[in-house]
């Protein structure tokens, strides 16, 4: 009975825990129900992703309420594998929450704090599960509000005004996704993916149809942070608490890069969003612009948390472009890239989270002598850095493998090109925490650093081992996202 | 109802869109901001509802007299919404009363003005 | 019995070989408070890897191929090693000559009082690795890895002194070799795969065919100055700014292995992956050929005008990769030239720069307008160096001849008149700038002041020296044994 609900208790267990944390007073017990409720996500998770490797895709009709009418959730090879990443990234965060958070914000702050992590968790969840298009603004909604929430918990109150300026952005970005989903809704008549996309085929000529098409571009794109629209990410990850900074940054814009992949893919359909709509040239044009944009810049910041947002912006491009090629293995890139930056990303902010706890800070001379004070942490994020760059042995070297290969089967030269000289900028940005941390001695006067707790040590080792494993054995990220791919691009009418 | 003025609905729209961003985007008052973008979600929900109306049709209430209904499903839709824009509302405000006690003001620029220097 | 058949099978020895030297960083992390201990587990490794390549060596001689899949991160793409006559050539010299430099650098590091030294020793042995990991590479996905590790491994080496100029040399260092690896190696290898289905090292190339020849030519182009380790100008500032590094560092990885890498890579890249007849048959091969000869020539002019003898040393070293690059571009015999300039060079220019660190360990000299008369004081040191000097020449009674006389003939071979004139040239540059060293240092009437009370280098440095030294001499009487194996791998 369990195994037959498991695509709605995926979302509701975490919905309902959400007040429990709330009422529990306490932030060590609201961060163990949170915890707990992380690893029975994931435990889910894990098993809806074997059964559809094993037997397909699972539909489950919520209330019993039959699809195209009642609200369908579909679990097919493509969420599987964004569920199975967004609940890892929450144990993983959650395992190291406890100390950070309790350093970061105020005890009667700190249930607040579970509360909106929950809350978040089951809308990213619940964004990525269901099969109805109305369905999705709603939880993307509640994921953002709630992220709003988390980032007005960091200590600086610019942390406020960033959360105010998110929630402006984020707003305007759902509202127009809302104002497409209305406007499909009018030409199709139904709400259900899989029913819209079969009824959207004969329908690509009308004007309305376009126009969804465009607000639903520049909502999700505005959710995923492509260049131009990102300029909420830098203020919001930078002045969140630490652990709400990890946690967004490995799966927020992940989630919405699979809203765009759901929308145009399999809702409207490769045909039309690239031949006849032309998002593959907007699409590439904004991702180059942003992994150069989001590089350059990130190479003169000072507070390293900026540094690595920005590189979220040009680690968005790189996904974005692999989506902008359309082919298989464009598709392969962008969804191995999913994965692999939220392993990267997720793994250098809690290393970053450890520094903040024991340094105070993040700026560059938080870093000075890092290298001898805190040698795992700093060994964490010379590993993570190396990811980024696209060492060989990492993730980031598969993705960027496959990106320049789906690049030259297109013919596209200056592409490929671009990508790599891309990579030598992240080596810029990298070398500077490097010397920093190795070549410098520590300030006069400041604060003795030792390493960081266990309890921040082991789950960065654990995502940033992650990143090396991964890098070396493939197969089980290649073909999810090989499958995935396939789906994306075969959809049709699904039986 | 095809012709320009009978998709009066749409005009009305599209005005609220544009004053409720227009309203976001260049008063630098916090509240106003929000106001506007309390417009510009309205306007979405008046898409929803008039889009809802079917021409000679009836409020969606089963009665054995009628014969066409108009579309509940939107009012639906929209009620969520409106459900959602409240809550961003009320987080909003809450975020701009944080503000003016760390800042002491709710006027942009001058909140830039203060974080500037930093 | 069995067992240690098992345990001798190449298959086995290979990644054994590769983690020994992983395994003694550990072993030199922990008994870093014992600098005797720690030395003799350096000593020790070195040793045992030595002679665990010995069998590997008549494994390959016997035409053994020995392959092994270490993993596979990209369907048909594996992480492999397999032994073929160029990698053991590789193999073997890195191997024989990572215990003579660990001699070389105990006796250095504590006559120069250096700091850090259990880092320094621990940091060498996984360097080592990485080049030994370099030579078995079975495929050229397998040769990037490691070649990108080696970047990364030797760089604290070269920062090692941790000052202001040993970081910016650092990102000099950094900067250029991951630069072009990324930007140009990198791009070769996914279009070298997308083009031919592959990576392996096949002989006789895998690209036959596979494009038209203006593409592949840039993809010829892409490799030479992707493979930015073998110093070809204009990407050749690294090695000048990596001389920063403490003087066993020079020597094994800037003379030895990190620039042997390079070429060795441009090697097999024209053996394996294009093939000597496809590279002769391209449009842009003489054209880079010349690009090539440039380098040469301006590298020995330009060390000629240095007066820091590790800066003339590190234009020598650049203009001398320069002959193994040109040897990859002029078929079968210049490869086969190439690859025995490997060994004459390695052996020659360590030599060198062996002498270089004695002279500064013992008489704080770096300038060679310093070293006048120096020679009566230190005459060991210098008559080592005028044999390393002889073999870098080309002379007899020294091994580098016998390379020289190779490339020659692949120029006289391939009609590149240009090019042979641009060797006898060189030639005579490096005369030029290596013998006025030697030959002042003995003959010339130095200042007594500055000389009086220089000793010679310390004894174990003097061991290092005089083993290299005398093989300079012995490869010109046996250079059999590295010439089975190289006209093996080209034939």
């Amino acid at each position: 009975m369990i195994a037959a609900n498991l695509p709605a208790l995926q979302v509701v267990i975490p919905l309902l825990a959400a007040p429990l944390a709330l009422m529990l007073r306490r932030g060590s017990l609201s961060h163990l129900l949170a915890l707990l409720v992380s690893v029975v996500s994931l435990l889910i998770s894990y098993s809806l992703l074997q059964a559809v490797l094993t037997s397909g895709p699972i539909s489950y009709a919520m209330g019993g309420w039959e699809p195209p009418w009642g609200i369908e959730y579909r679990v097919d090879a493509i969420n599987a594998f964004v569920l199975l990443i967004v609940s890892v990234i929450g144990t993983v965060v959650m395992l190291a929450a406890r100390t950070s958070v309790a350093a970061e914000i105020q005890e009667k702050k700190q249930s607040l704090f579970y509360t909106a992590y929950l809350l978040c968790l089951a809308g990213l969840l619940g964004i990525t599960t269901t099969g109805d298009a109305f369905n999705v603004f709603v939880f993307l909604e509640i994921s953002s509000l709630s992220t709003y929430i988390l980032v007005s918990l960091g200590r600086d109150r610019r942390a406020l005004t960033a959360a105010f300026q998110y929630l402006i952005m984020g707003t305007i970005g759902a509202t127009f996704i809302l104002i497409g989903v209305g406007l499909l809704y009018m030409t199709t008549g139904t709400l259900n993916m899989l029913d819209m996309a079969a009824r959207l085929a004969p329908l690509t000529d009308s004007r309305t149809v376009q126009a969804a098409f465009a607000f639903l571009a520049v909502g999700t794109s505005l959710k995923l942070a492509l260049f131009p629209l990102h300029l909420w990410l830098p203020n919001a990850y930078t002045y969140a608490p630490s652990m709400a900074s990890a946690f967004l940054a490995a799966t927020s814009t992940k989630v919405a890069v699979y809203v765009m992949l759901r929308f145009f893919f399999t809702i409207f359909g490769v045909e039309f969003s690239f031949d006849v709509m032309p998002l593959g040239i907007i699409f590439m044009a904004l991702a180059l612009l942003a992994i150069f944009a989001g590089s350059l810049v990130a190479i003169f910041q000072d507070n390293v948390k900026r540094l690595l947002a920005y590189s979220s912006i040009a680690q968005v491009g790189y996904m974005m472009l692999g989506v902008s090629f359309a082919t298989q293995t464009g598709l392969v890139a962008a969804i191995l890239h999913l994965f692999n930056h939220a392993m990267m990303k997720g793994g250098l902010f809690l290393a970053l989270a450890a520094v903040c706890y024991s340094t105070g800070g993040t700026s560059i001379a938080n870093f000075r002598g890092l290298g001898k004070t805190m040698p795992w942490t700093m060994m964490a994020i010379v590993l993570g850095g190396l990811s980024l760059i696209g060492v060989p042995l990492t993730v980031g070297f598969v993705s960027k493998w496959y990106l320049v290969l789906a690049a030259l089967e297109q013919g596209y030269w200056p592409v490929a090109v671009l990508v790599l000289l891309g990579s030598l900028l992240a080596v810029i940005y990298i070398w500077k925490l490097v010397e920093a941390a190795y070549f410098q001695a520590p300030d006069e006067g400041a604060v003795v650093v030792k390493e960081a707790p266990l309890s921040l040590l082991l789950p960065t080792w654990i995502l940033i081992g992650a990143s090396i494993y991964f890098g070396i054995d493939t197969n089980l990220t290649v073909s999810a996202a090989e499958s995935a791919a396939a789906a994306l691009l075969g959809t049709g009418v699904q039986p | 109802m095809s012709t320009t003025l009978g998709l009066y609905n749409y005009w009305i729209v599209i005005f609220l869109m544009m004053v409720g961003l227009y309203i976001v985007i260049a008063h630098p008052n916090l509240i106003k901001k929000i106001v506007g973008l309390n417009i510009f979600q309205t306007s979405v929900f008046i898409l929803y509802i008039s889009m809802g109306k079917v021409k000679g049709g009836a409020a969606p209430i089963l009665d054995d007299a009628v014969t066409v209904y108009s579309n509940p499903l939107p009012h639906v839709l929209i009620l969520t919404a409106i459900v959602v824009g409240v809550s961003t509302t009320a987080l909003a405000l809450a975020l701009i009363v944080r503000i003016n006690e760390a800042y002491g003001s709710v006027e942009e620029d001058e909140i830039h003005d203060q974080d500037a220097p930093l | 019995m069995i067992a240690s058949e098992m345990l001798m099978a190449p298959e086995i020895l290979m990644p054994v070989i590769l983690v020994l030297p992983v395994i003694a960083a550990i072993l030199i992390r922990v008994t870093g408070n014992n600098p005797n201990l720690r030395e003799t587990v350096t000593l020790i490794t070195s040793v045992i890897v030595f002679l665990l390549l010995i069998p590997l060596a008549a494994e390959v001689l016997s035409g053994g191929r020995p392959t092994l899949i270490l993993a596979e991160p990209f369907p048909g793409m594996p992480l492999q090693l397999t032994l073929e006559p160029l990698g053991m050539i590789f193999a073997l010299i890195a191997g024989f000559l990572w215990p003579i430099t660990s001699i070389y650098a105990i006796g250095y590091m504590r006559g120069h009082h250096e700091e850090n030294q259990t880092r320094f020793f621990m940091l060498f042995a996984l360097a080592i690795s990485v080049t030994l990991g370099v030579a078995f590479s079975g495929n050229l996905f397998t040769l990037f890895v490691f070649y990108e590790l080696l970047t990364l491994s030797t760089y604290p080496l070269v920062t090692h002194a941790g000052t202001e100029a040993a970081r910016k040399a650092g990102r000099v260092y950094l900067g250029i070799l991951i630069g072009t690896s990324v930007a140009f190696l990198l791009l070769a290898l996914i279009w070298t795969w997308f083009l031919a289905g592959t990576l392996d090292f096949i002989p006789g190339g895998i690209l036959e065919g596979t494009a038209s020849p203006a593409m592949l030519s840039v993809l010829l182009l892409l490799f030479f100055f992707g493979v930015g380790k073998a110093a070809l100008m204009p990407f050749h500032r690294w090695l000048p700014a990596a001389m920063v590094a403490p003087t066993p560092v020079s020597a094994l990885l800037h003379a030895v292995a990190v620039v042997k890498a390079g070429v060795f890579t441009l090697l097999k890249v024209s053996l394996y992956i294009f093939g000597p007849e496809l590279i002769l048959g391209l449009p842009v091969t003489e054209f880079l050929s010349y690009l090539v000869a440039a380098s040469i020539l301006l590298a020995s002019l330009v060390a000629m005008t240095k007066n820091n003898l590790k800066a003339r040393l590190a234009y020598s070293t650049i203009s001398q990769l320069g002959y193994i690059t040109l040897g990859a571009l002029l078929g079968v015999t210049g490869i086969l030239g190439g690859s025995l300039h490997i060994v004459m060079h390695a052996f020659g220019k360590i030599t060198l720069f062996f002498a270089a660190g004695a002279i500064l360990v013992a008489a704080h000299k770096t300038q060679i307008s310093q070293l006048d008369g120096l020679g009566r004081r230190m005459p060991v040191t210098f008559a080592a160096f005028t044999l390393g000097a002889l073999s870098i020449i080309g002379l007899p009674p020294t091994g580098g001849m016998w390379s020289k006389w190779y490339l020659l003939q692949a120029t006289l071979e391939t009609h590149q008149l240009v090019l042979l004139a641009t060797l006898l040239i060189s030639s005579l540059l490096n005369i030029a700038y290596l013998l006025p060293i030697p030959l002042r240092a003995f003959f010339a009437k130095g200042n007594t002041d500055q000389t009086a009370g220089i000793q010679e280098a310390p004894l174990l440095c003097l061991i290092a020296i005089s083993i290299t030294s005398v093989m300079c001499v012995a490869l010109f009487f046996f250079p059999q044994f590295w010439y089975e194996l190289a006209s093996m791998a080209v034939r």
